[in-house]
């Protein structure tokens, strides 16, 4: 069969900055950099290294795989493994540093339900500007106008502004629009997370029925029940490299082995930071509430780390454990010795830590743990023992919606009348 | 259906010779996008179509009492607000452009890291909506021509060439201060001095006549001039237009329209990558 999709030896990279408090780069910043920078040079003053130093990053690696024509094609793999930069390399929304990849017909690409969507204007509106963003033309849009209107089930509130609809409504006339785009490719991310149960199933028989009639559906999902349901192959990447491509079934069941692989760590004496050996911790493994293994989550999911442990003492300790982004700022802490210390003696123990709804915010998490004696002194100090990512999805089901700050944090709101 | 479709080879660094017919192919977008922002711009706020009437005239006041009535600058028997009006309508076209067009990628930032598209269309379409604001004004002079009983010279069918060249400078220094914005995000606090700068180095409240002769090579610098006093002299009969000036301002429209498109296509490679 024909190859719609050909992707040779491609990758991307990214430079990181490695700089506090700076998102963007600003003029500013360059001018005064480079001022000092010809300073320094005047006054013959040895260089320092730059606290503004950059890191070369690869997103993607050496991907190679090929996609046939009206294939349906699952792309998976942990946050951060390359899908989304892959998507993005295939939209030709962003460069490839390497490699190259041959497409053959037209993409239409659904990186985001609703894209360009204007809250002031109307849903017929939106329709058509939608419908021109993500290529179509007027005269297409026209044709197809009233069967999107049929999908998205939204006839009475065409002529409302979107920033009245409910977000229900929003999504289904987004993907309507996008789903009766006649392309010969469709690359789709993530999208169907959204929108009720209902719909959901709309949206993937659509799907299904796209692949069916001969057009090339490129899928990324975090959801491996909706990559099977949809998806005759898959491709797993793992940090920016294709681990495997084939039949769903297989690559998927792959994928679960190596997280479950991952959610008991043994430690090596490369992760021990600190500690005089009095206490060795030997494993650490990951569960969700339900106390399954596990290393990925939904915001405010309850999670637990169990760690395998050695003692060679026998006195009082506390333990201690410390989340950190993927940038290596620490943004949670607990310790134990806030509440007490526990007696320990000469040998194995198994020590649980649990928490009653994680609150972070989508995204790759590691682990540092210890223990402490009563001075307080390092009896163990582990870092990077663990790893853990949050899905941008709520435990409720709510999509993550880019809202700020680290941590989600569970509180009780109460508005009472004041006087 | 497999035979007819294209290739699309996507690979490092390759300048995409589909470029320009892309842009073609995306020429809908355009529109919609420039529909988009008039419809919001006049949707929103009653204040937007005010707005449009009222800075023309206001400005137009000022620049009467100031440079008419106290500094008594010549106006050579034109009522000095059409001498001053002339000016405004390319000037406020191109001060609107440049600010509207300057801010436009990171005003449509979410659709530019989510689709492809020759990116040149956010921008050219930002100026396309300042044009609309030009007509008002057009509309304006048409009043305050019958108001003062004027009648504008024959050579106003040349007008067209003038607003063409005013769209040319406006398009190239829009696409350098947007991709410019994009990659330093403190330039946009740049843009609105430099307009404002740039209104005290046109010839928008006075004629030309006013600039001693042997600076006006370097004042024609400034592109905007030729064109201004290009609008000048096809509406207002027994103006006189310095050839000179009107070459520099099409030697430099064109300077700055390929500085600005050759600019843009180099940094627009990695527009989604540092949105």
């Amino acid at each position: 069969m024909a190859w719609s999709i050909k992707v040779e030896g491609l990758g991307k990279q990214y430079l990181i900055r490695h700089q506090r408090d700076r998102r963007y780069v600003a003029l500013r910043d360059v001018v005064s950099d480079s001022v000092r920078a010809m300073f320094r040079r005047a006054s013959h003053e040895r260089q320092t290294p730059s606290q503004n130093s950059t890191e070369r990053f690869w997103a993607l690696k050496d991907v190679s795989f090929e996609v046939a024509q009206g294939e349906r094609i699952g792309i998976i793999g942990r946050n951060g493994a390359g899908k989304s930069t892959l998507l993005k390399i295939l939209s030709r929304i962003t460069d490839p540093s390497r490699g190259r990849a041959i497409i053959r017909g037209r993409v239409a690409s659904l990186l985001e339900v609703g894209t360009g969507f204007h809250p002031e204007l109307t849903g017929r509106e939106n329709i058509f500007l939608n419908g021109a963003i993500l290529g179509m033309t007027n005269a297409e849009i026209r044709r197809k106008f009233d069967e999107i209107v049929a999908f998205s089930e939204v006839e009475k509130f065409l002529d409302t502004p979107v920033k009245r609809y409910s977000t229900g409504m929003y999504v289904r006339l987004a993907f309507s629009v996008a789903a009766n785009l006649e392309s010969e490719i469709l690359v789709v991310d993530e999208v169907l997370a959204v929108g009720d149960l209902l719909f959901q199933k709309k949206c993937l028989a659509k799907m299904e029925q796209i692949g069916k009639s001969g057009r090339t559906v490129l899928f990324v999902s975090h959801n491996l029940g909706t990559i099977a349901a949809l998806c005759n192959r898959c491709v797993l990447l793992s940090v920016g490299t294709v681990q495997s491509v084939g039949a769903t079934m297989e690559v998927v069941a792959e994928y679960n082995r190596v997280a479950e692989k991952h959610t008991t760590v043994d430690i090596t004496p490369a992760m021990r930071n600190r500690g005089d050996g009095r206490v060795r911790f030997l494993s650490a493994s990951i569960f969700n509430g339900e106390g399954q293994p596990a290393n990925s989550f939904l915001i405010g999911e309850d999670f637990s780390v169990e760690f395998t442990l050695e003692s060679g003492t026998s006195e009082q300790v506390s333990f201690w454990l410390i989340v950190f982004d993927s940038a290596g700022r620490p943004l949670l802490s607990s310790h134990q010795r806030d509440v007490e210390t526990v007696a320990i003696a000469p040998g194995r123990f198994r020590l649980a830590f649990r928490t009653r709804g994680l609150g972070l915010m989508p995204g790759n998490y590691t682990i540092s743990a210890g223990a402490f004696d009563q001075k307080p002194t390092f009896l163990e100090w582990v870092d990077n023992c663990q790893q853990f990512e949050v899905l941008p999805s709520f435990k409720s089901g709510i999509p993550f919606d880019g809202r700020w700050g680290a941590v989600n944090l569970a509180a009780d709101w109460t508005l009472s009348l004041n006087g | 259906m497999a035979s007819s479709q294209q290739e699309i080879v996507i690979e490092a660094g390759r300048t995409e010779r589909r470029y320009w017919r892309d842009l073609w192919a995306y020429r809908e977008l355009f529109a919609f996008l420039a529909w988009r922002d008039i419809l919001v711009r006049y949707k929103q706020t009653v204040i937007g179509v005010a707005w449009s009437v009222l800075r023309p005239i206001l400005t137009m006041v000022v620049f009467t009492i100031v440079f008419g009535r106290i500094a008594r600058l010549p106006s050579d028997g034109v009522p000095y607000p059409i001498l001053v009006f002339c000016a405004m309508l390319p000037w406020h076209f191109f001060a609107n452009a440049v600010s509207e067009g300057s801010n436009s990628l990171i005003q449509n930032a979410n659709i530019i890291s989510k689709v492809y598209f020759p990116r040149l269309i956010v921008p050219a379409s930002a100026v396309v909506v300042s044009f609309v604001d030009f007509l008002i004004s057009l509309a304006l002079l048409a009043v305050l021509l019958v108001w003062y009983q004027f009648l504008p010279s024959p050579r106003a069918f040349l007008l067209p060439a003038f607003l063409v060249l005013a769209i040319l400078v406006s398009i190239g220094l829009t696409l350098l201060l947007a991709a410019l914005n994009v990659r330093y995000r403190d330039f946009r606090y740049v843009v609105p001095f430099m307009i404002q700068f740039g209104l005290f180095i046109s010839p928008v409240g006075f004629g030309l006549a006013v600039i001693p002769e042997h600076w006006r090579w370097l004042y024609s610098l400034n592109p905007m001039v030729g064109i201004i006093e290009g609008f000048r002299w096809s509406l207002l009969p027994n103006y006189v237009l310095d050839p000179g000036v009107l070459v520099s301002s099409i030697l430099v429209s064109t300077i700055m329209l390929a500085a600005g498109v050759i600019y843009f296509r180099q940094t627009e490679r990695s527009f989604a990558d540092v949105i």
